[in-house]
């Protein structure tokens, strides 16, 4: 369906990433947001808490992670379209109820705008370390999805393809922004509300005696029932059946765990998002997203003035990993180099996909600031030659 | 819940009804749970059960639309109750019960929301969400069961522990001072505080009841016994021994200065209600001020949710 | 100054917290982005200190896609504070441009770079508020640099600024942007200018 006009503010904006993000979670439809202050991902709640009270959303800062993250699960069970925002102390919080969003299958945006790292770390300044955290950080087997924009513009625009995927997948969405994004400002062009296609909440047709809340009959995803609808269904974060009921057996946990993973990896090729460019005769292939990606280009640029034959693939889609991309790639360069806000995340995950069919390098960068460019250059161009 | 489910009760009472299974007349309260999760996880002697069929009561007499009346629970003993009760449950995680509550009831506000955990869950792990709920006056009904102990866990020491009592933690028994939760509450705010212990099933279920027609943060504080950790670390003996002691020891005493509210071990309970009066709810404070500063332009979510209609 | 941004111009705003350098720099870039058709990419940064410390904003302008959001050396460096000059001054381009607030900040140009500047905070305390500082220099820079449009830049004033602030606003703008014209008209720009730096060879 198309995006509520009310949320949708129509035209060119001068824009930090943390604005575009708030206005495209409005878009989206998203009317109640939990969450606490933390630099620098503060503004996207200071642009919402301006705007909500104009079109029927609620926000509410909560008194702490812990306590916006099981906020935004609650929320979103009324059907309401759920969001909260952060960045890495506060995402190591909420990976609580991030666990427990993703076992009781609740779609919902988890914004965090990336800082450096670890503990309190730089919190003005930018890193992209929490790539593993985003996948892993909550205890047990699950999957999630992770985007990461480049830009304000993709701020707006995969906000709301973030709420899209939250809702058809119902599963958490970890919306990996970062420092510079966030509180970068350029042009956003916000379409108008009828060119912006937003998912519902699916409400289940089934009749309160016939509803199991997590009954999927064949598909993906289990029918969603409301709180207050008259369905009187029970969830739980236990290993539970098909009518949300505790039950501790091996062949449940098997059952339920294994369908909570199997939604999204039988189904990565359809949320796997990435930009590839110059890929086909290249012989060494850099890997991105984020910041990094804008970054990178100039080093390709680089690269290729000094007669390296150099391709990229940006990650807009971080998780679930491109993988059937990179083993493709793998079989077809002589390396593939990793730049990265970080020690190296993103690229052991190249490295595992790539099985030795190739030179994988990163390029790795403590945090607080991107990359110098010519660095990157210079493990391209190092990585060309010493392949051939 | 239908007929043969009933039936699988009747191997769990020793003796044998003396009417076949369609024809054994329901408890009262069976609309109101899950009666294809009974037998439940409780001890025998819990006082948690006991507390669960006073909230079934109070909701058949309050007249509420159970289809607009969610229950949240944390984690633990008491954590189960929302897994009983057939209404919208939530069984979420340790702590949290009231924070996911509190989503429920901004994205939903015509919602009834209760919270129904233990002493361990709502004032320990979940203390902070406890006293900022208060402090907002979040529209919620919160029903702390206090058994002095962790139970699931295996019998923990808890904020609420009396002092010398001792836990398996506390071999020794505590030294640590304990909450006392009903002026925990009131000093954060909150419009409705009542204590009772799980022997006065009237007053407890009638205390719900009034809750239920209250607004605000309102919280029913219900003292449990636990025979299987606390009363047996603690040479109390079993639950009827425990409700005995209620018995003796409880003392009525309605408006009674929440600072005094304090349980020493072994010592007199003072039960009643300590708190009732009117207070602006979050949203009502919100929707007032909002009114106020934005005038024609604040567009308050509508009491069904701020959803999409696909 | 070369006027408009055919290649990537490179801007650093500075001054002390309060002065309103972000607000500076956001008018500037959204002149730019939003009224001109370039690109323009904004960046912010300041110190724990909400008041007082040295903070800046920076711009790169280009009529192409900005895609490295830092800038190196600037062509244009904004100096609203003493405290923020120092820290910026070096990175000028040897043949850039300084525009300062002509009572807060004592420069020392190098050979082959130009400097301009404004009694800001007197003209803004003339209008009975100092807090429109910013915009006079925002004026200012506007008919230095050339970079944009004046209507552009008195346009991103407006949509920029509290609403029922706009009059002072624009006549804090119009007074910045005219006093350079002013300046121009008497020769006297080179009035004001500072002691040469010694230029290492």
């Amino acid at each position: 369906m198309k995006a509520d006009p009310i949320g949708v503010l129509t035209g060119a904006h001068y824009l930090d990433g943390d604005f575009a993000c708030g206005e495209g979670a409005m878009a989206a439809g998203c009317r109640f947001v939990a969450g606490y202050p933390i630099t620098p991902s503060t503004e996207v709640v200071e642009r919402i808490s301006r705007r909500f009270p104009t079109m029927g959303g609620t926000f509410i800062q909560m008194e702490d992670e812990l306590a916006s993250m099981a906020a935004v699960v609650g929320g979103s069970w009324t059907g309401t379209k759920s969001m909260t925002v952060t960045s890495g102390p506060g995402f190591s919080l909420m990976m609580e109820n991030i666990g427990l969003a993703a076992m009781m299958e609740t779609p919902c945006v988890v914004v965090n705008v990336q800082r450096g790292g670890p503990s309190t770390g730089l919190p003005t300044m930018v890193g992209q370390a929490d790539v593993m955290q985003a996948r892993w950080g909550s205890h047990g087997d699950y999957e999630i999805i992770a985007m990461s924009p480049q830009s304000p513009q993709e701020a707006f625009d995969l906000t709301i393809e973030a709420f899209n995927l939250s809702e058809i997948y119902r599963v958490p969405v970890m919306f990996l922004m970062d420092e510079i994004v966030g509180h970068m400002t350029e042009r956003v062009v916000i379409p108008p509300a009828d060119e912006i296609e937003v998912v519902p909440r699916a409400l289940t047709g089934k009749t309160p005696e016939e509803f199991e809340p997590y009954q999927i009959n064949g598909k993906p995803t289990p029918e969603f029932a409301r709180a207050g609808d008259g369905y009187r269904f029970h969830t739980t974060g236990l290993t539970h059946d098909e009518r949300g009921y505790p039950e501790m057996s091996v062949e449940c946990q098997e059952r339920c765990v294994r369908r909570l993973l199997e939604k999204i990896t039988d189904n990565a090729d359809r949320i796997v998002r990435f930009e590839e460019e110059a890929t086909d005769d290249a012989e060494v292939v850099v890997v991105t997203y984020g910041i990094t990606a804008r970054v990178a280009r100039l080093a390709i640029d680089m690269a290729r003035r000094r007669g390296v034959k150099v391709g990229s693939v940006r990650l807009i889609v971080i998780w679930p990993f491109a993988e059937k991309l990179i083993r493709e790639l793998a079989g077809k360069v002589r390396a593939l180099v990793v730049p990265e806000i970080n020690y190296g995340q993103l690229v052991l995950e190249v490295e595992r996909c790539a099985a030795g069919k190739c030179a994988v390098l990163p390029v790795s960068h403590g945090g607080g600031s991107v990359h110098d460019p010519a660095v990157i250059a210079e493990v391209i161009v190092k990585a060309a030659a010493e392949a051939a | 819940m239908s007929k043969d489910k009933v039936g699988t009760r009747t191997d769990f009472p020793p003796t044998p009804p003396e009417f076949l299974p369609e024809q054994q007349p329901d408890h009262p309260v069976t609309p109101y749970l899950r009666m294809e999760r009974i037998p439940h996880v409780w001890c025998p002697g819990c006082g948690i059960g006991t507390v669960v069929k006073c909230f079934a009561t109070a909701l058949e007499r309050s007249g509420a639309d159970l289809d607009k009346v969610s229950v949240v629970s944390g984690i633990g003993c008491s954590g189960r109750a929302a897994g009983y009760l057939k209404l919208d449950g939530f069984h979420t995680t340790h702590g949290r019960a009231i924070p996911f509550a509190t989503g429920l009831k901004l994205g939903r506000p015509e919602l009834e929301v209760a919270v129904f955990s233990g002493d361990g869950d709502l004032s320990g792990i979940g203390g902070n969400h406890f006293i900022h709920a208060a402090r907002r006056n979040m529209d919620l009904l919160v029903i702390l069961i206090n058994n002095f102990i962790y139970g699931m866990t295996g019998g923990q020491n808890a904020p609420t522990t009396p002092l010398t009592a001792k836990s398996s933690t506390m071999p020794f028994g505590n030294f640590e001072a304990p909450f006392n939760i009903p002026h925990l509450a009131a000093s954060c705010g909150a419009p409705y505080v009542a204590r009772w212990t799980c022997l006065h099933i009237r007053r407890l279920t009638w205390a719900m009841e009034e809750a239920l027609d209250r607004k605000g943060f309102r919280l029913i504080e219900v003292i449990a016994p636990c025979p299987t950790l606390y009363s047996r670390l603690n040479k109390l003996g079993t639950g009827l021994n425990g409700m005995r002691f209620y018995h003796d020891n409880a003392e009525i005493r309605h408006g009674a200065d929440t600072r005094e509210l304090d349980i020493d071990f072994q010592k007199s309970i003072t039960c009643g209600k300590f708190v009732d009066e009117e207070r602006p709810t979050f949203l009502d404070q919100m929707n007032e001020h909002y009114g106020q500063v934005l005038g024609e332009k604040y567009v308050p979510m509508s009491p069904e949710g701020g959803w999409l209609h696909g | 100054m070369a006027s408009a941004a055919s290649e990537r111009t490179e801007i650093r705003i500075t001054g002390f917290g309060g002065q309103g350098v972000v607000l500076a720099g956001h008018i500037i870039g959204h002149a730019c982005a939003i009224n001109a058709g370039m690109n323009a990419t904004m960046i912010q940064s300041f110190g724990p200190e909400a008041r007082g410390s040295a903070c800046s904003s920076t711009l790169a302008v280009s009529k192409s896609e900005v895609l490295y959001p830092y800038i190196g050396r600037p062509d244009i460096l904004v100096a609203m504070s003493s405290e923020g000059y120092e820290k910026y001054r070096d990175e000028l381009k040897d043949d850039g441009t300084l525009i300062y607030e002509q009572d807060l900040v004592q420069p020392r140009v190098k050979k082959g770079q130009r400097s301009s500047c404004v009694p800001s905070t007197r003209i803004a305390e003339s209008l009975g508020r100092a807090i429109v500082q910013n915009i006079v220099m925002v004026g200012f820079f506007g008919a230095v640099t050339g970079l944009v449009p004046r209507e552009a830049l008195s346009e991103a004033v407006l949509h920029s600024v509290p609403p029922g602030t706009e009059k002072l606003n624009l006549s804090a703008f119009d007074r910045g942007f005219e006093y350079f014209e002013e300046a121009v008209r008497q020769s006297v720009l080179e009035v004001h200018r500072p002691p040469l730096e010694g230029v290492p060879a």
